[in-house]
């Protein structure tokens, strides 16, 4: 998995690339903690991610709880496969999906 | 049928995906389901890795067999670990908001959503796991 990070102010874009699984999403977990202080948008651009498990919606749900807090979290171009995960989840009522 | 045996170690989760979808790949498999398929493998081999031989060294066998009408993927993680039947799992509250959730239980319940089939057997000392998806609904 690549991770791109682009920020813009008080706001913060991960574009993903590959799969967001067991393997890949403790580094995303680890990126994130460095990167969420003084953040109030953070937006996850999921154009390039093939799919996620439940290890990436771990990690999705503890940025959704620090977005929370903090101003916003926007979830984009998500693909048909990942659709399907959050619904069947019930993530797709938490996430703020574009 | 063919199969795989490796270290259960979350290094192997690729060496197992790989193996499983270089066999799909004979059957036309459509890119949705196996990405589902793949997702199972990370949930089952990753839970198997993660937690049945509590961090002490073990082996788990992957068996990938193909039946016909409907014409469907059974893979089966066969590990000698700790006994644990995970469609005993209870199901998590998908319903609760986002600061109530609770971080566990989803793998499992994705699997059973994602496949057509879980089965679980603890036999001779062994776990024995499969999973079944039609490949051509």
């Amino acid at each position: 998995m690549n991770i791109n990070k682009a920020i813009n102010e008080r706001e913060l874009i991960i574009a993903l690339e590959g799969r967001l699984d067991t393997a890949t999403a403790p580094e995303l977990e680890a990126k994130l903690n460095q990167s969420l202080n003084g953040i109030e948008k953070l937006v996850f651009d999921f154009a390039a991610l093939d799919y996620l498990s439940s290890a990436g919606l771990r990690v999705l749900l503890s940025a959704q709880k620090t977005m929370n807090k903090q101003g916003k979290m926007i979830v984009r171009n998500v693909n048909e496969t990942i659709s399907e995960i959050f619904e069947v989840t019930g993530f797709s009522n938490i996430l703020t999906i574009e | 049928m063919k199969e795989i045996t490796v270290c259960a170690t979350v290094e192997n989760i690729k060496t197992v995906t790989d193996f499983v979808n270089e066999q799909l790949e004979a059957f036309d498999c459509p890119i949705k389901v196996q990405m589902q398929i793949d997702i199972a493998i990370d949930e089952l081999f990753g839970n198997i890795a993660h937690y049945a031989y509590n961090l002490s060294d073990g082996n788990v066998t992957v068996k990938v067999e193909f039946t016909e009408n409907p014409l469907a993927v059974l893979i089966t993680f066969i590990d000698e670990g700790i006994p644990y039947d995970p469609t005993k799992q209870t199901e998590p509250d998908i319903t609760l908001s986002a600061d109530e959730r609770q971080i566990g239980g989803l793998g499992i319940y994705m699997v059973k959503k994602l496949m057509d089939e879980i089965m679980y057997e603890y036999k001779n000392g062994q776990n024995i796991l499969s999973v079944k998806k039609i490949l051509n609904a």
